[in-house]
């Protein structure tokens, strides 16, 4: 008889703070495990976001920063700088990513830093109660979007992956989704190929991984995970997006 | 025989595990709270675990260890 | 070491890259260019870290990131520039990581202008960013004084973990003048254990690089700290340069280039037998509140010359606290006041004119 799941070393014994089947466990598990499983826990450097994974600084058992809303890139690009043989990384949200943070987003990537993103779409606003986020669906209510996201009002989402994909000095882009135990595997290989880049010297590299928010988008836990599968794999397509071999 | 580990204190009750359990033997019990009040993970048929760590991967708390 | 006749911000530069800055981030924006320009040639050849960042907020978090790593790091800016640095500054001060932080003032509100101003002094020395904190604000007057005032904020950076400003303006970065770009001899430094080096085989515990608090009790006991740590720093760190103050009838309040201005309005003042004292901040955060009032005791008045509608006059006026006049003089947006207007000035005062 063996442990065949136990908890990683590359965690700390502190309980996650989210929301009861909040998929941001999920994602920090699979990070924490390729960590450990590369062997580069101890020379990592994390860089955590604003909004409800900040707390991940509490998380993950390496050095971390804790960044101002959407500057993580810039954050992880000083950092890279001053070590460049050291293992740094970004836990980023939607909105962090894809809306305050977009400038930093476009050039740390343009820049081809040696970094890895795991990037965190759950098409909502968490820590601040469920507003629009700049990847919320059409139609989608928000507290910010009451009678649905709709063009004239909030615009539309915003595919970050494949834009990305555009930018020269791009290594790796790939969206996974963690809605079954299938895809948080196939999610653990992508994520495990983002840092396996950085490790080799290949330049920039993210993962958008798919994520819920029940809390906000007011569902059960099961429920989100079906409606993730449902409404946002359609407008957020899986797979990888650029690959520079 | 594969079995599980729950740790109550940890599980937050979402069920996720329940719905990714291929034998269904799976559970959330409001018989007794946890400290932080949640109803718990329980499992129903111990000896049908089959060890495929579906539940442990899906769990969002880690409260999970899969023994096979 | 030879002297040489040399930009300001050239100087500036130069002396950092003595000081042993290992980073450079930066934006292009007047009348700073030359720091970046510079940074941009030497940093690579030295092979340290030059980045031209997207934006100044960019910037400045890449020097959270450095500094957090425990680097040398420096970014220069003005103006708008300067405003966009804040959100970053406050979370340098908030997270105690040491950086020097160069702004070479134009003038303002909004785009403003490029001429040289020293409207930011609010900015600088009362926050800018949100939150409780204060920042170490050195105003150099001379190109030969940015030298050392740029390699002295290094250190005392380092010290106290904290951003420490260099106040400039665009006369500074100007003008060239001849000076000697020292390698400084510094005191030495804590080493610095809390930077985020990768925890690699040590036993210790992972490095957080954070502002965060969300227990208000321990934000309260950290906001403390820092006002404590200020207080050692005001306690050992201000600076401050006396001319002619022992006769003086009225005694002249002015930092950085304008106290230069105000210099040779007090060399015609005195050939005419009017005997003129000049107080010369040099930190300008601790400011030498104390140091004002002593040197101010003998006077019948204080009269404050800035660059700007009058911004140091607050901090002149709680050092004087009410025991004579305070009064004030300076010209605005881009304007530098000429000697003669000083002279002018002061001559109204004493009720000549």
């Amino acid at each position: 008889m063996k442990q065949v799941f136990k908890k990683t070393t590359m965690l700390t014994d502190k309980p996650f703070t989210y929301c009861p089947g909040c998929t941001h466990g999920i994602i920090h598990r699979l990070v924490a495990e390729v960590l450990e499983e590369l062997g580069i826990g101890q020379d990592t450097i994390g860089v955590a976001p604003v909004g409800c994974a900040v707390m991940c600084y509490e998380f993950f058992n390496c050095d971390m920063h804790v960044s101002a809303h959407g500057r993580a890139p810039a954050i992880a690009t000083g950092i890279k700088r001053v070590y460049p043989d050291k293992i740094v990384f970004t836990y980023q949200g939607d909105g962090d990513l894809a809306s305050i943070g977009t400038a930093e987003t476009i050039h740390v990537a343009a820049r081809g830093e040696n970094l890895t993103t795991i990037f965190i779409n759950n098409a909502i606003y968490g820590m601040t109660g469920g507003q629009m986020a700049p990847t919320t669906l059409m139609e989608q209510k928000t507290t910010t979007s009451p009678t649905g996201r709709s063009e004239s009002l909030g615009g539309n989402p915003i595919k970050m992956s494949e834009i990305l994909a555009t930018i020269d000095g791009v290594c790796y882009v790939e969206r996974t989704s963690v809605h079954n135990p299938q895809h948080i595997i196939a999610t653990k290989k992508a994520i495990k190929k983002a840092f396996q880049n950085q490790i080799d010297n290949k330049g920039y590299s993210i993962v958008e991984v798919l994520s819920n928010c029940p809390t906000n988008w007011g569902m059960s836990p099961q429920q989100s995970l079906v409606w993730m599968e449902e409404n946002m794999i359609p407008v957020y397509p899986l797979g990888v997006k650029k690959e520079v071999k | 025989m594969a079995y599980i580990e729950i740790a109550q204190d940890t599980c937050k009750g979402c069920s996720l595990c329940v719905n990714a359990c291929p034998k269904q033997i799976l559970e959330i019990s409001s018989d007794v709270l946890n400290a932080k009040g949640y109803p718990t993970l329980k499992c129903i048929d111990p000896s049908k675990c089959i060890g495929c760590s579906f539940c442990g991967l899906i769990c969002p708390e880690i409260a999970i260890t899969v023994f096979k | 070491m030879k002297k040489e006749l040399i930009k300001g911000n050239i100087a500036i530069a130069e002396a950092a890259i003595a000081a042993g800055c290992q980073c450079f981030f930066g934006y292009p924006i007047t009348p700073q260019n030359e720091i970046p320009e510079y940074m941009s040639l030497k940093m690579p050849q030295l092979g340290r870290t030059f980045v031209q960042s997207e934006s100044e907020v960019s910037a400045i978090n890449m020097v959270y990131g450095a500094a957090g790593s425990g680097a040398r790091v420096m970014t220069s800016s003005s103006g708008p520039g300067m405003s966009l640095k804040q959100e970053g500054i406050s979370f340098l001060a908030g997270a105690e990581l040491p950086c020097v932080i160069v702004n070479v003032m134009r003038g303002g509100p909004g785009l403003g202008g490029i001429q040289p101003a020293q409207a930011d002094y609010y900015q600088s020395v009362k926050g800018g960013g949100h939150g409780d904190y204060h920042l170490v604000v050195y105003a150099p007057s001379t190109v030969q004084e940015a030298v050392e005032l740029t390699q002295k904020a290094f250190h005392t950076a380092d010290k106290y973990r904290i951003p420490v400003v260099v106040l400039a303006d665009g006369v500074l970065g100007q003008m060239m003048e001849p000076a000697t770009i020292t390698v400084p001899k510094e005191e030495p430094l804590p080493e610095k254990t809390w930077a985020t080096t990768s925890i690699g085989n040590s036993s210790r515990k992972p490095n957080i690089a954070n502002s965060l608090y969300l227990d208000p009790y321990k934000l309260e006991k950290h906001i403390q700290h820092l006002a404590k740590k200020f207080d050692v720093i005001t306690e050992n760190e201000i600076m401050v340069e006396y001319n002619d103050i022992e006769n003086a009838e009225i005694v002249v309040v002015a930092y950085g280039t304008t106290a230069r201005i105000v210099r040779s309005a007090m060399n015609t003042l005195k050939k005419e037998g009017i005997n003129i004292g000049l107080v010369r901040p040099i930190t300008l955060s601790p400011f030498p509140t104390d140091e004002i009032n002593q040197a101010c005791k003998n006077a019948n008045s204080v009269l404050v010359v800035e660059m700007s509608l009058g911004q140091m006059i607050d901090d002149v006026k709680i050092a004087i606290n009410g025991e004579k006049p305070v009064n004030f003089y300076g010209r605005q947006g881009g304007v530098i006041p000429k000697a003669s207007d000083v002279v002018d000035e002061i001559k109204k005062l004493r009720g000549v004119i």
